[in-house]
C-alpha cells in the first residue's frame, strides 16, 4: 500500500515537468518561428506556472494527507471526527484560487486582444494578401496582388506579415501552421482573417486542424518562409506555370481529391475568391457576374452586416464587425 | 417497401465486422438459450424488465453502462492500434471510411451510453434512499426513461451490422453532417439514437428534480441534504435546462436532412455556426451533468472512509450551485477559433476560469476532510485519491485551454484529447467505479471483492497516465485529432506508449469483470449483513442491505445533516418500536418497455426511410401511451404482515455471519 501511493506521487509529476520543459524542435509549439507563435508559447508557459502554484501543493497535500492520516492500528496522527469547519481555511481556499484567477484573467484579457487574429501585427510591415480556400481535401492559396494561385504550397517572405483571408468551399476546416501560431476556422460563405509572420527562413508544416471527412488526414501543405528575393523568384516560378485557374480549372480542382501534390497556377481569374463565396451568401445567387462584384467593390459599398452570416454580431455588436465579413467588403 | 434498406446494408465484405457480429449474435443466442434453459424469462420480465423499483432500474443502467464500456473501449483500442500502425506513412488496417465511424462511435458511446448511465444509474440507486423516500416521484416514468435510453443503445449497436454509423465526430457538426456531405444513414443513426435516449434523459431530469424537492423525509431541509443528493439535484436541473437545447438542435438538423430545410447548410441562408453554438450550449452543461454527481460520490466516500464529517459542507453546496449556474455562460470556449472578436473570446475565457474557482474549492474540501481523519484505504478511497490527483492535472490543462491565446494553438490537438480524457476518466469513470464499489452492497447485499478492485484501480491509473500523458506532448508536437494516419517518425514513440497505456487500461477493465464474477461467486462470504458495512453517515445505510423494495419500513425523521451518523451516536432504537403501517407502492409496468419498443421501430424506420413502418411505430407509441393512461391500477398497499415478514428476515440477516468490515474482506475476497 505504502509503495503504491508513493508510486502514484512519483509518476505524475516528472511527466508533467518533462512536458513543460520540452523544447527543441520536436515540440513545434515550443519552438515557434514567428512572433505570434512566440507570444502564444510564453502565454502557455506563464499560465501554466501560475496554475502550478496551486496544482503542485494540491497534489502534494493529497498524497501527504492520505499517507499521514491513513488508518493503521498504531496511528498516532490526530483524529478529530467532528471538526468540519474553519473560517480561516475557507478564506484561504477561496482566496488563493481567486487571486490566481484574477491574475490569469488579466493575462487573458490582455493577451486575447494582443493576439486577435484579425488585428494587423504592429511592425509587421505592409501585409501581403493571401486568400485561402479550404477544399475537399486540399488548400487553395490565391495571391490576388501577384495574380497567381497554388494548391498545398504556401510561401511568404520572411519578417513580413501576411494577411490571410480564409474561407471554405466545403465543410468547416481549420487553417493552421503550428510553427507560426494561431489557427482559425475556414467556413463557407464567411471570411475569417488571420495575420501571421514567419521570422525565420524555413519550411514548416501546415495542416487542417478540424476534421472534414475522408481525406482529412492528408490535408497538409508546406509553408516556405523565404527571403524577399526567393519569394519573388517563387512568384515568378508560379507565373511560369501554364495552368490557368479559370472557371473550368476551378471546377476541375473542386472535385474531391486526396493527398494532392503542390500545384501552381500562372493565372487566376480575377475575383475568383469572391465568386467562390457568393453562392453561400444570402441573397446572392450564383448568377452574379464579375462585373457586379467589381462594381460593388469599387463603390466601397459595405454589406449590411446584420443581414449576413456572422457568428457573433448578436453577441457583441461592433466588436464582431471585422469577422466573417462578406467577401465584397474585405478589400477595402 | 423497405426504404433505403437492402442486403447491401450488411457489411459482409468487412471481415472485422463480420467476426464481431458473429460473436455478438452467438453470445446473444447463448445468453438467450441459458435464460430459457434456466426458465428465467418470467423472472426477468416480472422482476427486472418491467420493474419500476428505482434500485433495480439503477442497477440496469449500470449494467448497460458496463457492457457499453466494453464496446466503447474496443473502439478506443482499435484507434490506438491504428494510429500506431499507421504512424509512418502506412495505411494501417482501418481505412478512413471505417476509422471515422470508430472515433465517432467511441465518443458517442462513451458519453451517452457509458458515462451518462453510470451517473444516472447511481443517482437512481442512491438518491431515494439518501432522502428517506420509498421510490422516485414518478416510478413509471423512470422505467420509461430507462427503456428509451436502451433504445438509443440498441440503435447505435444496430448500426454496426446494418448500414454504417456517422463519420462526423461525436457532435456531428454540419455541414459535414448535412445531407450533402453525409448522404448515408450514419448520421441518421446518430440522430435517432440521441433523440430517443435524450427524451429519456430529460424525463429522468424532471423525475429527480421532483423527487428531491418533494419527497425528502420530514425534517430534511435543503441544507441537511447529503452532498450526493445535492449534486444530483443540480445535475438534474441542468438536464432540464440543457437537454431541450440538444433535442431542438438535432431536430433542426433532422429537418435539414429529411425535408431539405436550410438551418445549417452552407447555402440558401443556412448557418452552421448556429449549430455549433447550440450544441455547445447543451454540451458544456452536459459535462457538468456528468461530473457534478461524481463530485457527490467522492464527497460521500471521503467522509465515510475518513470517519469524519465532510469539511465545509456549506461551501461545497454553494460551490455546486455556482458551477451549475456558470456552466451556462462558458460554451464558447469550445470554439475560440471560430473568429469571434477579442472581447467575446476574452469574456468566455475568463468566465471559464471563474468556474475553476468553486471546483478548486471542492478539492480543498475533500483534502481537509482527510486531514485529521482515519482514512481506510479501501478501493473507493483509492479511486478518490486517483481522482484528486488526476483531476487536478486535467483541470489545469482545461484552464490553459480556456486562455484564448493558448487555445489558438492547442485547439483540436491531441492536447485537447488528453485534457478531456484526463477529466472524464479521472473524474467520471473513477467516480463511477468508486460509487459502484461503495453502494454495491446496498443494492445487492454483498460487497465487491476488494482485491480485484484494487488491481483494477492500479491498472487503470497507470494505464491512464501512459495512455494520455503522451497525448499532451503530441499536442505540443503539432498532432491534431481524428487522424486516420500520420506520417511523422518523431511521433511514433509516443503513439506506442499510448497504445501500451490502453492495453493496461484493458487489463484494468478485465480486472473489474473478474471482480464482479468473483464477488458473485463468493457472495456468501462477502455478505453485508449489517446494512451499514462501511460505517456510513447517511440514511441509505440505516436500512438493510439489500434495501427492501419499499426502502424503509418507517419513514425516517431527520434532525441533522449526516442523520444516520447522528442516530448511531444517539443510539437508534427509537424508531424500531413503532408499529408498522401499510406502505403505498407503485406496481410494475410493462408500458415502458412497450412504448420504447415502438419508439425503436419508429427510429429504425426513419433511419431507413421506411415510412409506413415509421407510422406504425408512431401510432404504436401514442396508442400504448393512451392505453397506459387509462390504467388506474398502478399502485397498491403493502400489507402490515408483509412488512413485518420482510423486516423480520432483515433482522435475522443481521445475526448471520458476514463480512463486517472492509478490512475483513480484503482477507477473504
Ligand atoms: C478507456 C480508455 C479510453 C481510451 C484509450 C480512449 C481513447 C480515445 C482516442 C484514441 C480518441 C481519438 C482521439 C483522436 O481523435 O485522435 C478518443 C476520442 C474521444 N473519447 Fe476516448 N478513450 C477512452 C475513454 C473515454 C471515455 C471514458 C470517454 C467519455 C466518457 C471518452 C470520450 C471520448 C470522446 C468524446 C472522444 C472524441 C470523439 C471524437 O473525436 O468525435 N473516451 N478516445
Ligand atoms: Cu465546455
Amino acid at each position: 500500500m505504502r509503495k503504491s501511493l508513493m508510486r502514484g506521487a512519483l509518476r505524475g509529476l516528472p511527466i508533467l515537468a518533462g512536458l513543460l520543459m520540452l523544447s527543441g524542435c520536436d515540440a513545434v509549439l515550443f519552438d515557434p518561428k514567428g512572433p505570434i507563435g512566440e507570444s502564444e508559447k510564453s502565454l502557455i508557459l506563464t499560465a501554466t506556472y501560475l496554475m502550478l502554484v496551486v496544482v503542485i501543493p494540491v497534489i502534494f497535500m493529497t498524497l501527504w494527507f492520505a499517507w499521514r492520516y491513513r488508518d493503521t492500528k498504531q496511528s498516532k496522527a490526530t483524529y478529530t471526527p467532528n471538526w468540519a469547519h474553519s473560517t480561516k481555511i475557507e478564506a484561504v481556499v477561496w482566496g488563493i484560487p481567486c487571486l490566481i484567477i484574477l491574475a490569469l484573467g488579466i493575462l487573458t484579457w490582455k493577451s486575447t486582444h494582443e493576439l486577435d487574429p484579425r488585428a494587423e501585427i504592429v511592425d509587421g510591415g505592409e501585409p501581403i494578401e493571401v486568400q485561402v480556400i479550404a477544399m475537399d481535401w486540399k488548400w487553395l492559396f490565391i495571391y490576388p496582388e501577384q495574380g497567381i494561385a497554388t494548391v498545398n504550397e504556401l510561401a511568404m517572405p520572411v519578417d513580413r506579415q501576411v494577411r490571410f483571408h480564409i474561407t471554405s468551399e466545403t465543410v468547416m476546416n481549420s487553417f493552421f501552421i503550428p510553427r507560426l501560431g494561431s489557427q482559425i476556422y475556414a467556413m463557407a460563405g464567411m471570411e475569417n482573417r488571420l495575420h501571421l509572420i514567419g521570422s525565420e527562413v524555413g519550411t514548416y508544416d501546415g495542416i487542417s486542424a478540424s476534421y472534414s471527412g475522408a481525406g482529412f488526414a492528408d490535408m497538409h501543405f508546406k509553408t516556405h518562409v523565404m527571403s524577399e528575393g526567393d519569394f519573388d523568384a517563387w512568384i515568378e516560378k508560379a507565373r511560369g506555370s501554364s495552368k490557368v485557374l479559370d472557371d473550368a480549372g476551378y471546377t476541375a480542382l473542386n472535385e474531391p481529391s486526396e493527398n494532392v501534390a503542390p500545384t501552381f497556377y500562372g493565372q487566376v481569374k480575377p475575383h475568383l475568391y469572391q465568386q467562390i463565396m457568393a453562392p453561400y451568401m444570402d441573397g446572392m445567387e450564383l448568377g452574379m457576374s464579375d462585373k457586379q462584384m467589381g462594381d460593388m467593390k469599387m463603390s466601397g459599398k459595405k454589406m449590411d452586416h446584420s443581414a449576413h452570416k456572422m457568428s457573433g454580431d448578436e453577441m457583441s455588436g461592433d466588436d464582431m464587425s471585422g469577422h466573417a465579413e462578406p467577401a465584397m467588403a474585405t478589400e477595402e | 417497401m423497405l426504404g433505403k434498406l437492402t442486403l447491401e446494408a450488411i457489411p459482409y465484405h468487412e471481415p472485422i465486422i463480420v467476426i464481431v457480429l458473429a460473436a455478438v449474435i452467438l453470445g446473444g443466442a447463448a445468453l438467450a438459450g441459458l435464460i430459457t434453459y434456466m426458465r428465467k424469462w418470467t423472472y426477468l420480465w416480472t422482476e427486472w424488465l418491467t420493474s419500476v423499483d428505482h434500485k433495480k432500474i439503477g442497477m440496469m443502467y449500470i449494467i448497460v453502462a458496463l457492457v457499453m464500456l466494453l464496446r466503447g473501449f474496443s473502439d478506443a483500442i482499435m484507434m490506438r492500434s491504428q494510429q500506431m500502425l499507421a504512424s509512418t506513412g502506412g495505411e494501417g488496417y482501418l481505412p478512413p471510411e471505417h476509422y471515422d465511424q470508430i472515433f465517432t462511435a467511441h465518443g458517442v458511446i462513451m458519453i451517452f451510453f457509458v458515462a451518462m448511465p453510470f451517473v444516472i444509474g447511481l443517482i437512481n440507486v442512491v438518491v431515494p434512499l439518501q432522502i428517506g423516500a420509498r421510490d422516485v416521484a414518478f416510478p413509471f416514468l423512470n422505467s420509461l426513461s430507462f427503456w428509451l435510453f436502451v433504445v438509443g443503445v440498441i440503435l447505435v449497436n444496430i448500426s454496426l451490422g446494418l448500414g454504417e454509423f456517422a463519420k462526423t465526430g461525436w457532435l456531428a457538426y454540419p455541414p459535414l453532417s448535412g445531407a450533402n456531405y453525409s448522404p448515408g444513414v450514419g448520421v441518421d443513426y446518430w440522430i435517432w439514437s440521441l433523440q430517443i435516449s435524450g427524451v429519456g434523459t430529460l424525463l429522468t431530469g424532471v423525475n429527480f428534480v421532483a423527487t428531491i424537492l418533494k419527497m425528502r423525509a420530514p425534517g430534511m431541509s435543503l441544507m441537511k441534504m447529503p452532498v450526493f443528493t445535492w449534486t444530483a439535484l443540480c445535475a438534474n436541473v441542468l438536464i432540464i435546462a440543457a437537454f431541450p437545447i440538444l433535442t431542438a438542435t438535432i431536430a433542426m438538423l433532422t429537418l435539414d436532412r429529411y425535408l431539405d430545410f436550410h438551418f445549417f447548410t452552407n447555402d440558401l441562408g443556412g448557418n452552421m455556426m448556429m449549430y455549433v453554438n447550440l450544441i455547445w450550449a447543451w454540451g458544456h452543461p452536459e459535462v457538468y451533468i456528468l461530473v457534478l454527481p461524481v463530485f457527490g460520490v467522492f464527497s460521500e466516500v471521503i467522509a465515510t472512509f475518513s470517519k469524519k464529517k465532510l469539511f465545509g459542507y456549506t461551501s461545497l453546496v454553494w460551490a455546486t450551485i455556482v458551477i451549475t449556474i456558470l456552466s451556462f455562460v462558458v460554451w464558447l470556449h469550445h470554439f475560440f477559433t471560430m473568429g469571434a472578436g477579442a472581447d467575446v473570446n476574452a469574456f468566455f475565457g475568463i468566465a471559464t476560469m471563474i468556474i475553476s474557482i468553486p471546483t478548486g474549492v471542492k478539492i480543498f474540501n475533500w483534502l481537509f476532510t482527510m486531514y485529521r481523519g482515519r482514512i481506510e484505504m479501501t478501493s473507493p478511497v483509492l479511486w478518490t485519491l486517483g481522482f484528486m490527483v488526476t483531476f487536478t492535472i486535467g483541470g489545469m490543462t482545461g484552464v490553459l485551454l480556456a486562455v484564448p491565446g493558448a487555445n489558438y494553438v492547442l485547439h483540436n490537438s491531441l492536447f485537447l484529447i488528453a485534457h478531456f480524457h484526463n477529466v472524464i476518466i479521472g473524474g467520471v469513470v473513477f467516480g463511477a467505479m468508486a460509487g459502484i464499489t461503495y453502494w454495491f452492497p446496498k443494492a445487492t447485499g454483498f460487497m465487491l471483492c476488494e482485491k480485484w478492485g484494487k488491481r483494477s484501480f492500479w491498472f487503470w491509473i497507470v494505464g491512464f497516465y501512459l495512455a494520455f500523458m503522451p497525448l499532451y506532448i503530441l499536442g505540443f508536437m503539432g498532432m491534431t485529432r481524428r487522424l486516420q494516419h500520420v506520417d511523422n517518425p518523431l511521433w511514433v514513440p509516443y503513439l506506442v506508449v499510448a497504445f501500451i497505456g490502453a492495453v493496461l487500461i484493458l487489463i484494468g477493465i478485465v480486472c473489474t469483470v473478474i471482480q464482479i464474477v468473483v464477488s458473485i461467486k463468493n457472495r456468501d462470504q462477502l455478505q453485508d449483513t449489517t446494512g451499514d458495512i462501511w460505517g456510513g453517515r447517511t440514511l441509505e445505510w440505516s436500512t438493510t442491505s439489500p434495501a427492501p423494495f419499499y426502502n424503509f419500513a418507517h419513514e425516517p425523521q431527520v434532525k441533522e445533516l449526516d442523520e444516520f451518523w447522528e442516530m448511531k451516536e444517539r443510539g437508534h432504537e427509537e424508531a424500531a418500536k413503532k408499529p408498522y403501517a401499510p406502505i403505498h407502492m407503485p406496481r410494475n409496468a410493462a408500458a415502458g418497455v412497450i412504448i420504447s419498443g415502438f419508439s425503436l421501430i419508429f427510429g429504425f424506420a426513419l433511419i431507413w426511410h421506411i415510412w409506413w413502418l415509421a407510422i406504425v411505430g408512431l401510432v404504436g407509441m401514442i396508442a400504448s401511451f393512451i392505453v397506459r393512461s387509462f390504467n388506474y391500477d398502478t399502485d397498491y398497499y403493502v400489507s402490515v404482515e408483509e412488512v413485518e415478514r420482510v423486516e423480520r428476515e432483515g433482522r435475522e440477516r443481521r445475526s448471520l455471519p458476514g463480512a463486517r468490515t472492509p478490512t475483513d474482506t480484503v482477507v477473504q475476497g
